[in-house]
């Protein structure tokens, strides 16, 4: 095995040598598998069984073992569905929002490096671009809220508008205090920074940028809180007040587009949350060009965003949900003067150590 | 926030509204319909609310969806038949709705049950109180977007619901108490085991305090949302809970105990001066536990001796009226009877407390933020079948 790996041409190799279309087939077609994995594993692992257990219940026990198969029947009953188009609503724009959604979710795939060359497009601006392309999200979402034709999927699609706005500014200005440290805005710069650092001189398990940029890590959490529509940041969404918001005349596949697009987007931002703070792919150890990270990366990364899905879903299981204005002072009275501090104290860092 | 500045908010936000038409950029208030099925309604109750962006302008509920005529149907049942059809008006502590009916037609007949009947129907009662009063706890939760807490209510009602069953054979729809006395005495065990369940229900509302009272988030969204004044409170008719927790000490319990045996407890009216929505949880949370409390008393001080009067076997009320209110679970519940001597009850009113509860909804919604009107009417707390009868 290992003789067939370090003999084997790597992975980039083999892709270099096809033509640019068959390339960008194999690519889009990884993604297009990760994107429904992601959304089930998450689904199942945390919305079904986490919350089960929070809530002192078992869940799905019945289709397949521990109810393993619950989100596959599920999404097959979805297939079944009639599909509905309220008789008012925009039926183009109400067709395109969920897909719109779920384009915005797919192109952050895309950036998300699992190792040294396991990567769909290593971009020279990264952060930048999936900051740039997770707010495409908020498109589709006004869309769909405008074109139901109905009271609360504009409340729903307005809110949403409005709250995803003030919590794009805290997600960037977290990441800012990263950039600064990396001095790089590429992902896999970011990665190799890390795994290149050295705590106080001692190098075995690189540097991860949670030690230095913990209060960056908070507001980024909370700001992908916010930008997931989840609790206690649900308002779009908010079933015991607007009834599902945007959601709300979806059904059948175009709901399950909302919801992969939801999970999925949970998962690579996660992902992105791994590779920003916690190491991202790098195992220590391994020299960071060692073939055996394409191997081991993902399930590093795998780990990693569990865990950052963890929290992230334990805060929308336990928490109830702010008040709209009280969600914008939080993002505009704490979270954004905390992320300049940081930004500030960072540069301060960064030019005087 | 007192009452002008409310009226005033009300206005100035309607103002707006109007001023906006008049100038370039053209926006328009919306009417939005709340219900009749809703999640955060219980049932079908429908709200119209008058919007301004987010703000209410005004919101008017409308009640009467499921109206079942229960005044009426009494009319047609003989006296044991009744508590059939009026443990269904609070469908979460049946037990409740009995007692007042019972404790009326009992004062007519110029009977009075057995101090054992009275004891373990002050035991039934408080039990349900337990039931219904835990559910909102959870529930409240619920309508907030917590949705961890209503799981935790569910579970351990059922514990309250099995001890219930237990004793008269119904979980939810008792049929129990009778004319002088109760049908049957409490099963063999059964004070031990509901010891037990009463330190659950004590856990669970350390539990709640913790996980949903002690939250943040549930301050912020609570306190100082939904104020009710004592004096406009009290003008609007409301009881119960939701005007304890403006400040005014008034339990029926303690003040007219009549025909329950709450007089020879040891225990305390539990008031809030804030009068907002985290008041009244609050306020409902301290009286779980002060029923567990009573309960216990009452399990150490029963009486033996028979559970049921010397009633006729077939019971024809003599003329007369009469009034009986007591302390439900969702405020006072009374009953006014008017009897010209037959099998049948000539007419009966029923008060109930949700009823009167939720006719200060249109004064309290004035001006808030829509989430605020679900938090406010979850936390007046309201039962759909008590509203409607």
């Amino acid at each position: 095995m290992i003789a067939v790996l370090s003999s084997a041409p790597s992975a980039v190799g083999v892709l270099a040598d096809l033509s640019y279309w068959q390339q960008t087939v194999i690519k889009a077609g990884v993604v297009a598998v990760v994107i429904p994995t992601a959304a089930l594993i998450l689904g199942y692992v945390f919305l079904l069984k986490m919350m089960s257990f929070v809530q002192s219940r078992l869940g799905p026990m019945e289709a397949g073992p521990h109810g393993t198969l619950q989100l596959l029947a599920d999404g097959l009953k979805f297939l079944q569905k009639e599909d509905i188009f309220p008789e008012k609503s925009d039926r183009f724009v109400f067709a395109a929002a969920p897909v719109m959604v779920l384009v915005s979710t797919f192109l952050l795939y895309v950036a998300l490096p699992v190792g040294p060359d396991a990567v769909v497009s290593d971009l020279d601006a990264g952060v930048f671009y999936v900051l740039a392309v997770s707010s495409l999200s908020v498109v589709g979402i006004l869309m769909a809220g405008w074109a139901s034709a109905n009271k609360y999927a504009l409340i729903g699609g307005l809110r949403a508008a409005g709250q995803l706005i003030a919590y794009e500014l805290p997600l960037v200005l977290a990441v800012v205090g990263v950039i600064i440290q990396a001095g790089t805005l590429n992902l896999q710069g970011i990665v190799l920074a890390q795994a290149n650092g050295e705590i106080f001189g001692w190098g075995a398990i690189g540097f991860p940028y949670i030690f230095t940029q913990f209060a960056g890590f908070l507001i980024f959490l909370i700001a992908i809180q916010a930008e997931l529509t989840q609790p206690p940041f649900d308002m779009p969404v908010a079933e015991s007040e607007i009834v599902g918001g945007y959601q709300v005349e979806y059904t059948g596949f175009r709901f399950l587009f909302f919801f992969m697009g939801e999970f999925g987007t949970a998962f690579v931002f996660a992902g992105i949350a791994s590779v920003l703070f916690l190491g991202g792919w790098y195992v220590p150890g391994f020299d960071v060009d060692s073939n055996w990270l394409n191997l081991l990366g993902p399930i590093v990364m795998l780990v990693k965003i569990m865990a950052v899905s963890f929290l992230v879903f334990w805060f929308r299981f336990t928490y109830p949900r702010f008040r709209e204005d009280q969600l914008q002072k939080l993002a505009w009275k704490v979270l954004i003067p905390v992320a300049l501090a940081n930004i500030v104290i960072t540069g301060i860092l960064k030019v005087a150590v | 926030m007192n009452t002008t500045t409310r009226e005033q908010m009300a206005y100035i936000a309607g103002q707006a509204a109007d001023a906006r038409l008049n100038v370039e950029l053209e926006t328009e208030g919306m009417t939005l319909n709340i219900g009749p099925q809703h999640p955060a309604t219980h049932g079908t109750l429908r709200i119209v609310a008058r919007l301004d962006g987010e703000q209410v302008i005004e919101a008017e509920p409308i009640m009467g969806y499921m109206h079942r005529g229960y005044e009426k149907l009494t009319e047609v049942r003989t006296y044991p038949q009744v508590t059939t059809l009026i443990n269904r008006i609070d469908w979460l502590g049946s037990f409740a709705n009995e007692v007042p009916f019972i404790l009326a037609a009992e004062q007519l007949m110029e009977i009075e049950a057995p101090p054992r009947a009275q004891w373990i129907r002050t035991i039934l009662f408080e039990l349900s109180r337990i039931a219904n009063i835990s559910l909102f706890l959870g529930d409240m939760g619920v309508q907030l977007g917590a949705l961890t807490p209503v799981f935790y209510a569910f579970r351990d009602r059922e514990f309250v619901l099995n001890q219930i069953e237990a004793v008269t054979g119904g979980r939810f729809h008792p049929n129990f108490d009778r004319i002088g006395g109760l049908k049957d005495d409490l099963p063999a065990g059964w004070i031990e085991e509901t010891r037990e369940v009463l330190g659950k229900m004590r856990t669970f509302c350390d539990e709640l305090e913790d996980l949903l009272m002690g939250n943040e988030i549930f301050e912020v969204r609570t306190r100082g949302i939904g104020i009710i004044p004592a004096d406009v409170g009290l003008s609007y008719g409301l009881s119960g809970a939701n005007i304890r927790a403006s400040g005014v000490d008034w339990d029926i319990r303690r003040d007219n105990p009549c025909g329950l045996v709450y007089d020879e407890l040891d225990w305390q009216v539990w008031t809030h001066p804030d009068g907002d929505s985290f008041a009244r949880y609050w306020v409902r949370l301290q009286e779980v536990r002060e029923a567990t409390k009573m309960i216990e008393q009452l399990f150490d001080g029963l009486p033996s001796g028979p559970i049921m009067a010397k009633v006729p076997r077939i019971i024809k009320v003599p003329a007369g009226e009469a009034y009986v209110e007591t302390e439900n679970p969702l405020g006072a519940m009374g009953y006014y009877i008017v009897s010209q001597g037959e099998l049948v009850p000539f007419r009966v009113k029923i008060r109930s407390a949700s009823f009167n509860n939720l006719s200060i909804a249109p004064w309290l919604l004035k001006g808030v933020y829509v989430p605020d009107i679900i938090t406010i009417l979850a936390s007046l707390y309201f039962i759909l079948g008590d509203i409607d009868r």
